[in-house]
């Protein structure tokens, strides 16, 4: 029956149609099993139910939150920018970039200058009505010297953006990339209306679904549907209740007893009693999320590439993701990109735990009977520590001496990462090969967290931006993700999956993995039986 | 009475000495803690420059104490300044949220306080007895599990097995009043469990060191009844010790039950505060701060002035 769960999953989430998998569940004879409700989910998408209050209960909200698009820390007050706010650009459940507030784009043959042509009438919440003038505003908002935005570093390589009369925005940017309208999909780069600054932006004012009614930082949302919402057969929901419940146990507690509709980053460990519940639905997003050990090549003795491979056979994957993950991801193969990503380089061998190749590097780079200091705390994801201490066990038989130092889970980003030596991190991952690798990867990228330096690979990630032609990029990328498995100085141990459950009622279709919460839209996109 | 006035205004200057060493100690702890709000409110996300914006905007790069004695300052002005994360203004942010925590605290003490105190009695009474025994160790067993624990067995019991409590006491200013009492019974309920043993046991004890007076000895010589003994004539010698245990309570429920506002959800001061601390708000901290100082230094006085009142020999001392 495991089988028949997993194609389940697979139709829910949209990974396969519904031919293949009355086809595949056909196959092994287990049609008379399938929930009906499965098979007609298609039929009724046609016509979902409008009305009710949506309430969500969501990890990831302080009482420091601010509506502010520059900053955004975290899900809560992201959802509810998703709730006010729209882009340019949407990206949909394969991931693909299709168009929301640009009608359309196009860009110059090397792909450094993009056009976007705006939707005409678009309306923000105060009745104004949004043009080009509105985009540059919201872009320039994260850019120039004294910005302090969040997405400084997405929107660096903009030189320059210019509004070409009411309906039409060009961006020149530093170099070529095919990539761009995904940048432009980002929920930083939302559009607010020209001259927001300040405690305006509290008032969440933007042409999006909902509607802010009220904003307490750190405990709830509540916003109530757009009458003039220009989406066609979206929002659905009449008003929207994002509750931030820090505890998890709270969280399914509340899921339980009907208090709450739906919640994200459910339990790793109770999450196989949830599936079995009758009264709720689980969804299982394998997106680009993965957790990272990275080494900072400056230091000794990181810069060897000997040193570093000793590092990355000294790890049992499978065991790490069966137990701290509890079997809910996969194992990854040091480089950052996901399986279900678009140039996903398959052919790619996968490193494998080899106590002898360990030995043999460890050797080779004459440092046996080194102690490895391993920095760990559960700010970086929940379970880094056992994770550490697993990495530590597994080296261990392979002569590999680790240390685990356990950090305080306060100040972490400022204190620990890209200062310690060696230590564990986390990624939300990015829609395309490109962004992520220019995000941590590249030599100049404010983030590159292991300060590593390869000149071949970062010629070859600005080939591969400014590639438009698909097979030739796709061998860039193979190049780029097997550089970064071979010679990168980041252990990438695994993937993990985005745990959401919802009530019985909440209905949706096709649920998009590149964030939590159907890509943080479920409050457009879903709606009540 | 006079003396009692005296000591009220020493006690207040002297609270607000406090407040003011009190104030120091939070601004230079926050100080002390590695990292600024800038660094961590864009967290994985900081680039150099964009923290160095973000410092500069705050004045976060002027020296510590430049930025504490322009805080002091409008303080004077009665002004509390604004949450450096949000912008909003501390006062907005507090006022609601201690509300709701003294909405809280009120709750569980009108049903703790009688509670334990009758309780208490009542096993002063039945000094020894099976009664007596079995109180103590309900009492003593719900405050040695951690509240957390009592929460989520309160939790699995009246909400998601019975079905009667809710589970989360996320309440809005849109609620009734009846629709909020409602709402916060398990944390109620929990912060009861947790307080009683401590001022049910010093009653006890109180009552039955008074036993041991004279004055009872005689009381009871007299032919008076057991209970009327305890209650009419052991029980208001005993009531300084007690007002003093329970006021340290009504301390603790405002000011320590940040666990249980988390369990439930409950928006109080207490997460206010901790989450100003991990990104290190500090106009919201001082706030935080000052009001859990002013509560404790406000009942630690009431405690004293009734203390005073209710022993005669320290009303009129010679």
């Amino acid at each position: 029956m495991s089988k028949l769960k997993e194609l389940e999953q697979l139709l829910t989430n949209g990974k396969i149609s519904r031919r293949d998998f009355i086809a595949r569940v056909s196959a092994l004879g287990l049609m008379a099993a399938v929930s009906p409700a499965l098979l007609s989910t298609p039929a009724k998408a046609a016509t979902p139910k409008k009305g009710g209050r949506f309430r969500m209960g969501l990890a990831g909200g302080s009482t420091t939150d601010s509506l502010d698009p520059g900053t955004l820390p975290d899900m809560v007050p992201q959802m509810a920018n998703r709730q006010l706010r729209n882009s340019l650009v949407e990206t949909n459940y394969k991931s693909e970039p299709i168009p929301e507030l640009a009608e359309s784009w196009d860009s110059s043959p090397d792909a450094t200058k993009w056009t976007f042509k705006l939707r005409k009438g678009v309306e923000f919440h105060n009745g104004k009505t949004l043009d080009a003038e509105d985009v540059v505003w919201s872009i320039n908002h994260h850019r120039g010297k004294d910005s302090k935005s969040a997405a400084k570093g997405i929107v660096d390589p903009i030189k320059d953006i210019k509004a070409d009369g009411k309906d039409t925005v060009v961006f020149e940017l530093t170099g070529g990339n095919a990539d761009f309208p995904f940048i432009m999909s980002e929920y930083h780069l939302s559009m607010i209306p020209a001259g927001t600054k300040g405690a305006d932006l509290e008032k969440g004012i933007g042409t999006g679904p909902y509607m802010l009614v009220s904003h307490e930082p750190g405990v709830r949302v509540f916003t109530k549907r757009n009458p003039n919402y220009w989406k066609e057969g979206r929002a659905h929901f009449d008003e929207i209740e994002t509750i931030a419940i820090s505890d998890v146990n709270a969280r399914t507690n509340a899921l339980k007893t009907g208090q709450i509709d739906a919640m994200n980053r459910c339990e790793r460990k109770t999450f196989h009693l949830l599936k079995k519940m009758s009264e709720l639905k689980t969804i299982v997003g394998n997106g680009t999320k993965h957790y990272t050990v990275p080494m900072i090549t400056t230091i000794k003795p990181y810069d060897s590439n000997d040193a570093r491979l000793a590092l990355k056979y000294a790890v049992d994957r499978e065991q790490i993701v069966k137990t701290v993950l509890r079997g809910l991801g996969t194992v990854g193969n040091d480089h950052p990109i996901g399986r279900n990503q678009r140039y996903y380089a398959a052919d790619l061998p996968q490193r494998k735990y080899d106590p002898d190749k360990a030995k043999f590097y460890l050797k080779k780079a004459g440092l046996e009977g080194h102690v490895f200091n391993l920095h760990a705390a559960d700010a970086a994801f929940g379970g880094a520590v056992d994770a550490a201490v697993i990495y530590k066990e597994n080296a261990a038989k392979a002569g590999v001496n680790i240390n685990v130092v356990k950090e305080p889970d306060d100040g972490y980003w400022s204190n620990v990462w890209m200062k310690k030596e060696w230590c564990m991190c986390f990624w939300s991952g990015r829609v395309t090969e490109d962004w992520m690798f220019a995000t941590a990867y590249a030599a100049d990228a404010g983030w590159n967290d292991t300060f590593w330096k390869h000149e071949r690979f970062n010629k070859l990630l600005v080939e591969a931006r400014a590639e438009l032609d698909d097979a030739k990029r796709r061998e860039l990328y193979f190049e780029c993700q097997k550089i970064v498995s071979d010679e990168g100085a980041t252990v990438v141990p695994m993937f993990a999956y985005d745990l959401t459950a919802t009530g019985k009622n909440v209905m949706f279709e096709n649920v998009a993995a590149d964030w939590e919460m159907d890509g943080m839209r479920a409050p457009e996109r879903w709606w009540f039986a | 009475m006079d003396n009692v006035y005296g000591l009220i205004l020493k006690r207040i200057g002297l609270g607000i000495l406090t407040l003011f060493a009190i104030s120091i100690i939070f601004f230079m702890g926050v100080e002390a803690l590695p990292g600024d709000l800038a660094e961590e409110i864009l967290g994985q996300n900081a680039l150099p420059e964009t923290v160095a914006a973000f410092r500069k905007e705050l004045k976060l790069d002027l020296p510590p104490h430049e930025r504490y004695i322009a805080w002091l300052g409008d303080l004077m002005k009665g002004d509390m300044g604004k949450s450096l994360a949000n912008g909003r203004p501390v006062a907005d942010l507090v006022g609601w949220r201690f509300a709701n925590t003294l909405f809280l605290a009120i709750s569980a003490a009108v049903i703790a306080v009688p509670i334990a105190i009758l309780l208490g009695i009542i096993a002063a009474l039945y000094r020894n007895s099976l009664f007596d025994r079995i109180i103590s160790m309900a009492t003593l067993s719900t405050i040695s599990f951690p509240e957390f624990f009592v929460a989520y067995i309160l939790i699995a019991l009246l909400s998601v097995q019975l079905i009667i409590f809710p589970s989360i006491s996320n309440i809005n200013a849109q609620m009734s009043f009846w629709e909020k009492i409602y709402a916060i019974v398990l944390p109620c309920l929990t912060l009861t469990l947790v307080v009683v043993a401590h001022m049910m046991r010093q009653t006890r004890a109180a009552i039955i060191n008074i036993l041991a007076s004279p004055f009872i000895e005689m009381a009871r010589l007299k032919g008076i009844q057991r209970t009327r003994v305890i209650v009419m004539h052991a029980f208001p010698n005993a009531l300084s010790p007690v007002i003093n245990v329970i006021a340290l309570n009504l301390a603790y429920l405002v000011v320590g039950v940040v666990i249980v506002e988390v369990v439930f959800v409950y928006p109080g001061l207490g997460q206010l505060m901790v989450d100003s601390v991990s990104k290190r708000d500090i106009p919201v901290v001082q706030a935080c701060g000052l009001i859990f100082a002013s509560v404790y230094i406000g009942l630690n006085l009431t405690a004293d002035v009734l203390s005073i009142i209710s022993n005669p020999r320290l009303r009129n001392p010679r």
